[in-house]
């Protein structure tokens, strides 16, 4: 691969408490390139996603060892601001969450955070990212109203904008598409297949067709442990690990 | 003997429908009773004009500046310490053994009779401090009587505003004041306010702490240093001295009109709230 890293994790290790709940993952995850991460319920991918934003540092148990760098730079340096990391590497959750108020301001949480209070610059930053999320359509009419109103399908795609309206780096979804449905899956696909362009993606699913679909790479979780990792094409192709194989063709898991 | 559920099942709704009705029937009676006596004896001239001869005639206009005034100066000094120290015991800080030790100390402090509250005013606000009989000794002793409530009201509804709310916001790049400021105390507003509205009811209420603090006077008062006397102790005094029977219950019957007024108001201004955030 000759392309430009935007990650390089080395010998990362974390901790809940005693419990090992990952165990030596090394990957290069690659720039305006979707990541797909598979692997069943407990094996340690979310814990991963939430150790590339350091999220878990909200959660006292959590202790990890090992490398993250960010563009060359350990996210892990005393110097790095975990507010201003996190600003750069959005996250969706797996349930859509719409903090309880108008589509508008959920757009514009991320940039009023930073200061941002130019209603015009925001203005332009709502349609944008709406647009992005394939969601502006829907909405364009009724900004001002509750995004508690929206569809589960709708305020994952509302999430979605309301990362890109951050104009982050990195784009990471923690399966963005459990509590939806198929066209609202094929809706988030899609913004992601165009928003690769720009941002590097994440995408961590219990789907592996999603990781087929959409993936240029994927990796493959399995007990805490990076069983496989390679072009989505190779991993679902020819395999080298038996464990991959029994897992995408859906012997366990 | 064996007694058949079908049995005890009709029991347990007739003791139960029971138990609602005596409750609803003695704050029916009480308020039927107080209004009966009190209504006939309001008018405008009862409202605002002066007491003349120690209460036995005249209004009570100085006794409802009074109580306005007292319980608006401790809600005013009482709520940002309140909310501030549950915000920090809830947001700030991991359960230990000295959140324990703060929260337990708010407890006993919400078990102190409201006497010993006006005794330690008079020594040390209005005696110490030299601020005399006046409004301001009185709402600083009201706030220290509320705060308990204040905070620990103001907890629970803190930390019943979803966690995925805070994980969102800082996945935004917010700190943690900005979750606090932005999210979590705009989402917990009206449990907050309702334990606001609860010391608002309490400091209205309140005779013995603020006898002994904030005086008697019935003159209207001017700043904050002036003595005064509220509706409660107005009408404590009206029925203990045997001075008016009329006005007594005249008094009460505003103090009670006001309070349910409050809490009306405020329930509308709370759904108001709630409705605005999900519409």
């Amino acid at each position: 691969m000759t392309d430009r890293s935007k990650f390089i994790i080395e010998n990362l290790n974390a901790y809940w408490s005693d419990v090992q709940v990952l165990r030596s993952i090394n990957i290069n995850i690659v720039s305006n390139k979707i990541l797909g991460i598979i692997g069943p319920s407990g094996s340690g991918k979310t814990v991963f996603l939430r150790t590339l934003n350091r999220l878990n540092d909200l959660v006292p148990e959590i202790r990890i060892d090992g490398r993250i760098l960010l563009d060359g730079k350990d996210i892990y340096d005393p110097d790095v601001d975990p507010v201003e990391l996190r600003k750069k590497i959005g996250i969706v959750f797996a349930l859509p969450i719409p903090l309880p108020a108008s589509i508008h301001d959920n757009v514009i949480y991320g940039p009023s955070l930073s200061g941002i209070r130019n209603r015009h610059k925001l203005d332009e930053l709502v349609e944008k990212s709406l647009k992005s999320a394939f969601l502006w359509d829907e909405v364009r009419d009724r900004l001002t109203t509750s995004a508690m109103r929206l569809s589960g399908g709708q305020q994952q795609r509302l999430c979605l904008a309301r990362i890109l309206a951050m104009e982050p780096d990195v784009i990471m979804l923690d399966e963005p598409c459990s509590g939806l449905d198929p066209i609202s899956t094929s809706q988030i696909e899609s913004a992601l297949t165009e928003l690769k362009k720009e941002y590097t993606i994440i995408l961590v699913t219990n789907n592996t067709k999603q990781a087929a679909r959409v993936a240029d790479n994927t990796a493959f979780f399995l007990m805490n442990e990076m069983i496989e990792y390679g072009p989505t094409d190779v991993i679902f192709t020819v395999p080298r690990d038996k464990r991959t194989i029994d897992y995408i063709t859906g012997r366990f898991g | 003997m064996i007694i058949r559920p079908k049995y005890t099942q009709v029991l347990a709704v007739s003791l139960l429908v029971l138990a609602t009705l005596a409750t609803l029937a003695i704050l029916v009676f009480i308020i039927v009773f107080v209004l009966g006596k009190g209504l006939p004896n309001i008018n405008a001239e009862f409202l605002f004009s002066n007491p003349e001869d120690m209460g036995r005639a005249g209004g009570i206009f100085p006794t409802i500046v009074g109580t306005v005034a007292l319980t608006l100066t401790a809600i005013c000094i009482a709520t940002p310490f309140g909310v501030g120290t549950a915000v920090f015991l809830t947001e700030y800080t991991r359960e230990s053994r000295i959140t324990r030790i703060i929260r337990f100390g708010a407890d006993c402090l919400a078990g102190i009779p409201s006497i010993i509250f006006g005794l330690f005013g008079f020594i040390f606000f209005v005696t110490y401090l030299r601020m005399g009989w006046s409004i301001l000794s009185g709402s600083l002793t009201l706030a220290f009587m509320i705060l308990p409530t204040i905070i620990r009201t103001s907890e629970e509804a803190i930390k019943s505003v979803p966690y995925s709310y805070r994980e969102v916001s800082f996945s935004l790049g917010a700190t943690l004041w900005q979750t606090v400021y932005k999210v979590v105390l705009p989402n917990a507003l009206p449990g907050i306010l309702t334990g606001v509205m609860l010391s608002v009811g309490r400091s209205i209420g309140e005779t013995a702490a603020i006898i002994f603090t904030a005086g008697s006077s019935l003159r209207t008062p001017h700043s904050l240093f002036d003595s005064v006397r509220t509706m409660s102790v107005h009408f404590y005094i009206l029925a203990r001295e045997g001075l008016s029977n009329e006005k007594a219950y005249a008094t009460a019957t505003v103090l009670i009109v006001s309070i349910l007024m409050i809490n009306l108001s405020s329930y509308w201004l709370m759904n108001r709230f709630i409705l605005r955030k999900t519409k």
